[in-house]
């Protein structure tokens, strides 16, 4: 596929239909990969890579980059191309100065995932058929690719690109995913026992709003929590409430935007599994409005930015939130 | 040189909890390691290192620096600072030992920071050699020999014992405080253990990472490098790399309005963020170019000019397994490189 993917971008960069090419680029390990814009065939040649470790999401990058002169080839993920049209709905891409090329995805792991299954010291990892073989400074281990999947993968929603100007490669099918089934566990605590979990969770982070640098959905111009004039910017938490409250606010704001597209959890530097409290919304939005995947499209309606007579009341808090 | 067997490990932490605090890396819910105060059952993490470096110990993310309570026209000045108990924090590593020095060249120089100050007293430092480096390990370019930490006191563990020698005064009282639980001896069995330590760092991939030419003599050179824009192009300006980094000392001061008066406190800061050094004209670094360019000059080259060639960097690896993008000072390192050689 990196192949296919360096003969696209180079052909279309000597052409001259598009000026630059968003992607991913090697590092000094195998898993460490950067998103990278390139404007020429050897610096591609050198740097370009994909691989099961490509799993940044570069749809943001294109809110800054579309706005630039010329345009620019993007490879997107299934999983992407729904941040993609989400943030076009949300106009803050420019669409006609990008030329998206979609690339399929068998899931993308990363070094975190490798080091929490007990493989240290990574030196190399080849793919053999369902397994990867790593090399490490302690002689060489094989792990099962399914096993090597952080949660977001594992629970799949889509192989199938939403948008795209041309593909490469075999499209796929949106999937039968089970990731609604921790967001039902967790609707199944007691309010205590759900509180505790949150806290025990959200009592690890350090507030470096990695999350929220990372979110596609997270686009203002200038966040809250950054400004001293709202009277709640914080670069710390002032008590363990205020973590709660910068998490949950951001998950609010997000509602009915998020695409889960799991960078926020990808990301966290604490293992916070931050995308439950998105799933959470995206769970209540399909059971009260009706099954709505955001990113889909880029031209209809979103459930809580829009009203029918058959809208609930805002009374259903009262019979929500589970079990007592 | 003083022995202990691995199962007697807990009756020793008891011995020392009893005294005063103990805080050992241990593993918590989410199976991260990180520094917890010692009670009865908790066992030491298997983890190489712990998420959050031991920086917290002496300078927290936040801290209340003080109060002031209006009453009418009466201000009252409070300092919130009670007496600092004595601690001890055990385990760690060599990389984050000899980040205390880096941070005492900052908080203990004129003018002395009391607050770090305080902490740094009542604390006793106890290391532990690393037997299994990271891939992401580069201590030993700062000239730190993993297998023999700094520390107050420094400890080596294999299957069997744990084995502890006293470094400095307060290290000695730590160890004489334990004494009758230890045996004498274990040389060997250290000397052999170390040796197989500095042939895996031997083999470390970022072993043979050069930093030559990086310090204040290339200075503008360095800063006027056009290789930023790359290196910062993806960067999202969080503030991971600089929270989970053991030598980030930078802190932001800011007052909490309480109703009836003013706490005032610091926390960390990151010079990542836009609201950075903040002043009426905004911030001095305008873009993320610079904003990235900042931290790495700090560390690589403002640092090292102004301590003696000292770099503001331990190798301890963290930023490399947590930035969101991967990018870091050992790429920024390489990078830049060509423009000093």
């Amino acid at each position: 596929m990196q192949e296919m993917m360096l003969a696209k971008a180079k052909e279309l960069l000597q052409s001259g239909a598009v000026q630059r090419v968003l992607g991913w680029q090697t590092g000094e390990f195998v898993y460490d990969i950067t998103p990278a814009v390139f404007t020429s065939a050897e610096e591609m040649d050198e740097k370009f890579v994909y691989s099961d470790f490509c799993g940044n999401n570069l749809s943001k990058y294109l809110i800054k980059e579309s706005r630039k002169e010329g345009k620019i080839l993007v490879f997107l993920k299934p999983c992407d191309t729904y941040s993609f049209n989400q943030l076009i709905k949300e106009h803050r891409i420019v669409r006609e100065n990008v030329y998206v090329v979609g690339v399929p995805c068998e899931g993308k792991t990363d070094g975190e995932t490798l080091k929490a299954k007990g493989i240290k010291g990574i030196l190399g990892i080849k793919a053999e058929g369902d397994n990867f073989v790593v090399e490490t400074l302690y002689g060489e281990k094989t792990i099962a690719k399914a096993d090597a999947l952080p949660e977001r993968c594992l629970n799949c929603k889509s192989k199938k690109h939403m948008v795209y100007d041309e593909l490469l490669g075999e499209e796929g099918e949106v999937l039968d995913s089970h990731r609604f089934d921790m967001v039902e566990k967790l609707e199944n605590m007691t309010p205590d026992e759900r509180f505790e979990f949150w806290r025990g969770e959200l009592s690890r982070c350090i507030r470096c709003n990695a999350c929220r640098n990372v979110c596609p959905a997270c686009s203002c111009e200038k966040c809250v929590f950054d400004n001293d004039n709202s009277g709640i910017a914080q670069k710390a938490a002032a008590d363990s409430f205020e973590e709660k409250m910068f998490h949950i606010i951001r998950a609010f704001h997000v509602a009915g935007r998020c695409t889960d597209c799991g960078e926020c959890s990808r990301v966290c530097p604490q293992n916070i599994p931050l995308h439950l409290l998105n799933r959470k919304f995206i769970k209540d939005i399909n059971t009260f409005y009706g099954d709505f995947q955001a990113g889909e499209d880029t031209e209809s309606r979103a459930p809580l930015t829009n009203y029918t007579k058959g809208d609930v009341e805002p009374s259903i808090v009262y019979h929500k939130g589970g079990k007592n | 040189m003083f022995k202990l067997p691995v199962e007697k490990l807990s009756a020793l932490f008891a011995a020392v909890a009893g005294k005063e605090a103990l805080y050992i890396p241990a593993d918590d819910a989410s199976g991260q390691a990180r520094y917890q105060r010692w009670h009865e059952g908790m066992e030491m993490t298997h983890a190489l290192n712990t998420v959050r470096s031991a920086k917290d110990f002496f300078f927290p993310q936040t801290e209340n620096l003080v109060d002031f309570k209006v009453k009418g026209k009466e201000i009252e000045i409070i300092d919130p600072r009670t007496e600092h108990e004595d601690f001890v924090i055990f385990g760690v590593r060599a990389c984050d030992a000899r980040s205390f020095t880096v941070l005492d060249k900052v908080f203990l120089a004129d003018p002395v920071d009391s607050y770090y100050k305080s902490r740094r007293e009542h604390g006793t430092i106890v290391t532990l050699a690393c037997t299994h480096p990271e891939e992401t390990c580069f201590c030993s370019v700062f000239g730190i020999d993993p297998a023999q930490p700094e520390g107050d006191a420094r400890c080596w563990m294999d299957e069997k014992n744990l084995y502890i020698e006293a470094v400095t005064e307060k290290g000695e009282a730590f160890v004489a405080s334990v004494k009758d639980q230890l045996a004498e001896g274990g040389e060997e069995e250290v000397a052999a253990q170390q040796k197989a330590t500095r042939a895996v760092v031997e083999k470390l991939p970022l072993h043979k990472l050069s930093l030559e030419g990086f310090g204040g003599e290339n200075m503008l050179k360095l800063f006027n490098s056009d290789k930023w824009a790359g290196l910062s192009q993806s960067c999202l300006g969080c503030g991971t790399c600089t929270f989970v980094c053991p030598t980030c000392q930078c802190y932001d001061i800011r007052d909490f309005n309480t109703g009836d008066g003013v706490v005032r406190f610091r926390c960390w800061d990151s010079c990542m963020y836009s609201d950075f050094t903040k002043m009426s004209a905004g911030n001095p670094r305008l873009t993320q170019l610079e904003r990235f360019r900042q931290r790495f000059m700090h560390k690589l080259v403002y640092f090292p000019a102004n301590n003696n060639g000292e770099y503001g960097c331990v190798g301890c690896g963290r930023c490399l397994a947590k930035c969101p993008i991967s990018m870091n000072i050992v790429k920024v390192a390489k990078t830049l490189a060509e423009e000093v050689r």
